[in-house]
C-alpha cells in the first residue's frame, strides 16, 4: 500500500449562498465519501480543509498579498490522505468525491517515501 | 442487606458472589498485589469457616458484617504468626508500622470501593494480552470460577488454567503499586481498563457461549465495575460515562434478544415489550453525563448509536445512526463496522447503492460480509442471495448461526418457487 494525498480544489464564486438544507447536504455527501474510504481501511488521515478567508501568500521582498490566489482563480480548499495500492486505485476512491459536483476537482499525488527515488 | 429468610439455601454461594471479591481486593490493597494468594487464602477460609459454623448454629443475624469480622481476625492471625509472613513481609515492615496494618484492616464500605477500584486497574494491566486480562478479570474481580470462565471462553479448564497462571506470573513481574495509586497512573492506564471493561461486556453480550445465565453475568458484572469507575472523581470520565451508556442500551435488550430455545433473535423480530425500560432510562442518563464533558471517543458515538436503536423503529432513525458510522469509521476501522455501516447505507440509499458500497470493503473471508450481502442481494436478485448466505454458512464455525442461515436459504428458495 501506498500513501495518496487528495488534494481538493475548487473556483471562487461569490455569488454562491448555499442554503442551510444545501449545507446540510453537502456535509452528508462528504461524510459518506469518507466513510465510504475508510469503510475500506483505506484512509489515512481525514486532513483539513482550509480557510479562505484567513489567508495571505508572502512573496520574496516582503510582499505579502491576500488570500492564496493571485494570479489563478482556483484555490486549494483541503486535503486528505488515503492508501492505495496504486494510484489507478486512488483514482477510483476519488472518482466519487462530492467536491466533483460543485465544480471543483482532486487532484491525486503520490507521497514521496525515502524509497522512491522519483 | 440479604433477605436471610428469602435465600437460605442460595445465601451462602450468593455472598461468595458478592463478597469474596471485595474480601480479596481490601486485603491486596493493603499488603500489594504480590500477596494475591494469601489474600485468596484468607477470603476462602473465611467462607470455609461460614460453611461450617452456619451449618451447625444457624445463619447469624448479620451475615455480611460475620463474615467481615471472620475475614479480619483472620488477617489480624496471619500478621502475628504466619510463617510466610515473616519471612516474606515481615522484613519490609518495622515493627512500628505492624500496629498500622493492624489497625487498617478495614473492610468499610469506602474503603472496598477504593480497593476494588484499585484492583480493578491492578489487574487491567497491559503486560498482559486482552484476553488474559478478560479471564482475569473475571477470576479476581468478579468470583468466576474456572468451570464458569471455561463456558464462557467454550474452552476447557486445563487452558484457562493454564492462561490465568501464565496472567497471574506476569502481573507479579509488574510490580503494580496497589497500595497508592496515584492519578497519573489512572490518567495513564485508564484507556486499557475501559478497553477491558468493553470487551468483557462484549464477551457476554455476543458471547460465545449460548449460556443465558453466563451471559447475564458477564454483561451485568462488565456494568458493576464500569459504574464502580463513575464513582470515582478521578475516573469519571465521559468515555467511562459513554461505556456504561452503551452497556445500559445493549443490556436493555437482553431478554428480548434470546428466545425461549436460547437462539438469537434478530432486531427487527424481537418484542419491544420485553425491552427495559429502566436501563434505557439509565442510558440515557450515563449518555448525557458522557457527552457534557468535552471529550469524543468511539464509545461516545456506539452509545448513540445504542441509543437510536432504543427509539422507535421508524426509518427515521438510520439518517442519524449512518453519520455516526461515518464518524466511528474514522475513529477506528474495523470490519464489524464496515460492515454496519453498509447496513445503515443501505436502510438511507436502497439496497444497490450499498450493494456497490459493500462489494468495495474487500472483506471476502468475513462470514458476516456475504451475509450482508445476501440480505442486501434478497429483494433484487435471488440466487446471488443464496450464493452469499451459503458462503456464510461454510465461513461461520457457529452452529447457532449455521441454522439461521440455513432457514433464511430455505425461506428464499421456497418464495421463488412459489412465483
Amino acid at each position: 500500500m501506498k500513501e495518496f494525498v487528495f488534494i481538493f480544489r475548487n473556483s471562487d464564486n461569490p455569488n454562491f449562498k448555499p442554503s442551510p438544507e444545501q449545507m446540510q447536504q453537502v456535509m452528508t455527501s462528504w461524510t459518506n465519501w469518507m466513510g465510504g474510504i475508510a469503510a475500506q481501511n483505506k484512509l489515512v488521515s481525514n486532513g483539513n480543509r482550509l480557510s479562505m478567508s484567513i489567508a495571505k501568500t508572502i512573496k520574496p521582498n516582503n510582499v505579502i498579498t491576500d488570500g492564496p490566489y493571485t494570479e489563478i482563480k482556483e484555490f486549494i480548499n483541503g486535503y486528505t490522505i488515503v492508501k492505495a495500492a496504486n494510484i489507478k486505485e486512488a483514482v477510483e476512491l476519488a472518482k466519487d468525491c462530492p467536491i466533483l459536483k460543485m465544480g471543483g476537482n482532486v487532484e491525486v499525488r503520490a507521497i514521496v517515501t525515502p524509497d522512491d527515488n522519483s | 442487606m440479604v433477605e436471610v429468610e428469602s435465600i437460605d439455601n442460595n445465601l451462602l454461594p450468593h455472598l461468595f458472589r458478592t463478597e469474596y471479591t471485595k474480601m480479596i481486593a481490601v486485603i491486596c490493597h493493603l499488603f500489594g498485589m504480590q500477596h494475591i494468594e494469601l489474600a485468596e487464602d484468607i477470603a476462602s477460609d473465611t467462607f470455609l469457616k461460614a460453611t461450617e459454623i452456619w451449618s451447625l448454629k444457624g445463619i447469624p443475624e448479620n451475615p455480611i458484617a460475620w463474615l467481615y469480622t471472620v475475614a479480619k481476625n483472620k488477617t489480624k492471625d496471619y500478621l502475628k504468626r504466619n510463617v510466610f509472613f515473616e519471612k516474606e513481609i515481615l522484613p519490609n515492615i518495622k515493627a512500628e508500622n505492624l500496629e498500622y496494618y493492624e489497625t487498617n484492616i478495614d473492610f468499610t464500605e469506602q474503603n472496598i470501593k477504593d480497593s476494588q477500584l484499585a484492583m480493578i486497574f491492578a489487574v487491567c494491566d497491559p503486560a498482559n494480552s486482552q484476553e488474559a486480562q478478560i479471564c482475569l478479570a473475571l477470576q479476581i474481580l468478579c468470583g468466576f470460577s474456572l468451570e464458569d470462565i471455561a463456558n464462557a471462553f467454550l474452552s476447557n479448564k486445563e487452558t484457562i488454567k493454564k492462561r490465568l497462571q501464565r496472567a497471574r506470573e506476569n502481573l507479579r513481574r509488574q510490580h503494580f503499586e496497589i497500595q497508592n495509586l496515584d492519578p497519573t497512573e489512572i490518567l495513564l492506564r485508564l484507556d486499557a481498563v475501559i478497553t477491558t471493561l468493553y470487551l468483557l461486556f462484549n464477551e457476554g453480550y455476543f458471547s460465545r457461549s449460548n449460556d443465558k445465565l453466563i451471559r447475564k453475568d458477564l454483561c451485568s458484572e462488565a456494568m458493576r465495575l464500569t459504574f464502580t469507575l463513575t464513582e470515582n472523581a478521578m475516573t469519571n470520565t465521559g468515555k467511562v460515562n459513554a461505556l456504561l451508556a452503551l452497556q445500559c442500551f445493549q443490556s436493555s435488550r437482553l431478554d428480548a434478544r434470546v428466545s425461549a430455545s436460547e437462539e438469537t433473535v434478530l432486531f427487527d423480530e424481537q418484542d419491544k415489550n420485553l425491552w427495559n425500560t429502566e436501563l434505557i432510562n439509565k442510558g440515557n442518563y450515563y449518555l448525557v453525563e458522557a457527552c457534557s464533558k468535552d471529550e469524543l471517543s468511539k464509545y461516545h458515538l456506539e452509545a448513540s448509536i445504542a441509543y437510536w436503536h432504543t427509539t422507535a423503529d421508524d426509518n427515521e432513525k438510520w439518517k442519524y445512526i449512518l453519520p455516526l458510522y461515518n464518524q466511528l469509521i474514522l475513529v477506528e476501522y474495523s470490519p464489524i463496522t464496515a460492515l454496519n455501516r453498509t447496513f445503515a447505507f443501505s436502510k438511507v440509499y436502497g439496497n444497490e447503492k450499498a450493494i456497490a458500497e459493500a462489494e468495495k470493503l474487500n472483506l471476502q473471508i468475513n462470514h458476516y460480509y456475504h451475509s450482508l450481502l445476501g440480505y442486501l442481494y434478497s429483494p433484487i436478485d435471488t440466487d446471488k442471495a443464496i450464493r452469499h448466505f451459503r458462503q456464510s454458512i461454510s465461513l461461520t464455525n457457529s452452529d447457532v448461526e449455521k441454522k439461521q442461515l440455513s432457514k433464511t436459504i430455505y425461506r428464499l428458495e421456497k418464495d421463488t418457487q412459489s412465483l
